[in-house]
């Protein structure tokens, strides 16, 4: 097996009373696309805001490349190369195109062609677009910056949080194409989503979360078959 | 390549307009019976040293309240801040008994005027160096107090949201202003009283033996020194600093989740946009030619968020041409609507004392209904931008 990148131990999340995360353990290994999945409410995205140190954890421990990081401030987590592409894209709308991007590499230093240019590789209509104005983009489009967004931080982590929410099903398998693309690439991938189809194809490994606990673990291939799965996630009874 | 040249047409069209008013400033001296408008007293030097300083304090609050999506309204107090350093740093010696005769006295007999003619000598080209010098160090430390305030105010402040944000930097800008109107504190603020006797813009002319005024370079002061700071703010806007701030007003939560820091960013602008708050409360003072809380009210802070907002939200240019005409306006074009005005024996009705500000109060009504956007938007005007349209229309149209 290969190495951990990212191993979450028992994390604790809760928002004043309510607890929306229970105490989860799960790990992902580099080069892999892990995902999880489950309902609304779930707590699938406070897990992913709290890995990203939007959120304070109130218990466990999350470690990155054998390094806690349990509790530090999203730049500190963002530079040691673990980025986030936020829920419902939050690409900056009165930036161009070009300027997101650039964003995306804000704590980075060096020469940023060669990052644009791949991005521009992987989504060549953002090339096109690249003087417009994100919030002139449509929903695809804007879910393809996020993701550039994200990649131009060098990431060895990509987390996306729903990246197929409220886009066409077409526009939503050209995204997970990407994904895979950007996976084959080198960058381990962590995924949440509500679309366990999509995301079960495309992971090597997923968990199942429900009321904030996981339930179930299994290769991608393995909960596609899985009975329950079928009922809860993929809509079919069989 | 492209960045470079627009740099360089951008200094030749600074240039440019920097010896354009000091032609201004002087055409009425080297040419004869030209119109009343260009004699150095008419409105139009006053409207244009005015704007000049409220310019750059326009777009110092568009950096924060356009650029950074942070609203405050503490503006005034900043510019307080900067004008008293400036006054209290810059009176002679000399004259401070008098300054401050209700008090007895300044506490602290010190002036940065007179420590460098203590240098440089005090007639000739000893008192021009020692002016310059001590102007340019008293208004850097103008905006530096104002600066360090804010960075004090910062700590507790920017943690708050939008319209909080607003009434804790408004309440502020009050407090200060309460507080060296304060009696006690007269013999440094000199109570509620004026401080005066520090050099101004015209101590900037050029003058004569027998004191007359051989060239004009009152006006020129405040366009350079605006001129300056707006270009620094333009940099600053520009780098990827400027970028940062601007992803913060679009959406903090996706800027915090690209690594930004959100404190330390929103204290980055709100400090840098108090300091220049504090040059131009410096450059302020020496318009007037005193320094009293009483003229930095409140009211200060909205005739500046009204030029803002006029001019546009997030453009620097629009804040710049909004200041000009804001200020021609309620300074000069609109002030005959203030006095009885006859055509042939018919009386006007309705013009009085006051009546501009009727008008006033229409015309900014009219510009925000039917120009929400200000004058510019979010668009920038750049000289190249202009050669190609010329000959054609000045401004771009929405």
């Amino acid at each position: 097996m290969s190495e951990q990148v990212l191993s979450i131990e028992d994390l604790a999340v809760s928002y004043g009373g309510i607890e929306a995360v229970r105490g989860i353990s799960f790990d992902v290994k580099a080069g892999e696309i892990v995902t999880l999945i489950g309902a609304n409410g779930a707590g699938k995205s406070s897990t992913l805001r709290t890995i990203s140190g939007l959120v304070k954890p109130k218990g466990g421990r999350i470690i990155f490349n054998g390094e806690d990081i349990t509790g530090k401030d999203p730049t500190a987590i963002v530079s040691k190369g673990l980025m986030m592409v936020p829920e419902g894209r939050r690409i900056f709308p009165n930036l161009t195109v070009l300027e997101n991007l650039k964003i995306g590499a804000y704590l980075r230093n060096d020469d940023l062609e060669k990052d644009i240019e791949a991005v521009y590789g992987y989504f060549p209509r953002l090339k096109e677009r690249s003087w417009q104005e994100g919030g002139t983009l449509s929903g695809g489009e804007q879910q393809m910056l996020a993701v550039g967004r994200a990649l131009m931080s060098r990431p060895k982590l990509l987390m996306m949080d729903e990246p197929s929410l409220g886009l066409a099903p077409i526009v939503v398998q050209g995204i997970f194409e990407i994904i895979r693309q950007i996976n084959e690439a080198g960058t381990t991938v962590l995924l949440i989503e509500q679309n366990a189809n999509m995301a079960l194809h495309v992971a090597d490994r997923a968990y199942v979360i429900e009321n904030g606990k996981i339930s179930m673990e299994g290769t991608g291939e393995q909960l596609l078959s899985d009975e329950k799965v079928r009922a809860a996630y993929l809509g079919s009874k069989a | 390549m492209k960045q470079n040249q627009k740099n360089y047409t951008a200094f030749i069209g600074i240039a440019i307009m920097l010896a354009a008013v000091i032609l201004l400033e002087n055409i009425s001296a080297i040419i004869p019976g030209l119109p009343q408008v260009f004699s150095p007293t008419s409105p139009l030097f006053t409207v244009l040293k005015k704007a000049a300083v409220y310019s750059l304090v326009a777009v110092s609050m568009n950096l924060l309240n356009g650029f950074t999506g942070l609203f405050s309204l503490g503006q005034a107090g900043f510019m307080l801040l900067g004008a008293y350093t400036y006054a209290i740093l810059m009176v002679p010696s000399a004259q401070k008994d008098q300054v401050y005769y209700l008090f007895g006295g300044c506490a602290f007999d010190f002036s940065i005027l007179d420590m460098f003619e203590g240098i440089f000598g005090s007639s000739g080209a000893g008192y021009v160096i020692s002016l310059i010098l001590s102007c340019l160090i008293a208004l850097i430390l103008a905006g530096a107090v104002a600066a360090f305030f804010a960075y004090l105010i910062g700590i507790p402040v920017l943690r708050l949201k939008s319209d909080y944000l607003a009434i804790a930097t408004l309440g502020f800008a009050e407090i200060l202003r309460a507080i060296f109107q304060w009696q006690k504190l007269g013999k440094v603020t000199n109570g509620a009283n004026m401080i005066k006797g520090f050099p101004t813009f015209s101590s900037f002319n050029i003058t004569g033996p027998s004191g007359q005024v051989i060239l004009r370079l009152s006006t020129f002061v405040p366009f350079l020194i605006s001129t300056v700071c707006i270009f620094i703010i333009v940099l600053l806007i520009n780098s990827s600093y400027g970028r940062a701030f601007k992803s913060i007003r679009d959406d903090e939560i996706a800027a915090e989740a690209m690594g930004i820091s959100l404190f330390k960013h929103k204290m980055l602008s709100f400090v840098i946009s108090s300091f220049f708050a504090g040059v131009g409360g410096a450059l302020f003072a020496m318009y007037v030619a005193n320094a009293q809380a009483k003229a930095f009210t409140s009211v200060m802070t909205y005739e500046i968020l009204l030029i803002v907002v006029i001019g546009g939200i997030g453009s620097v240019s629009g804040s710049v041409i909004a200041t000009f005409l804001y200020v021609a306006c309620s300074e000069w074009w609109l002030r005959f609507l203030d006095s009885e005005q006859y055509i042939g024996g018919f009386k006007l009705p309705l013009l009085r004392n006051g009546f501009r500000m009727v008008i006033f109060s229409v015309v900014i009504m009219v510009i925000v209904l039917f120009f929400s956007q200000g004058i510019m938007g979010e668009n920038e005007i750049s000289i190249s931008g202009l050669m190609k349209k010329l000959p054609g229309k000045k401004e771009r149209k929405q």
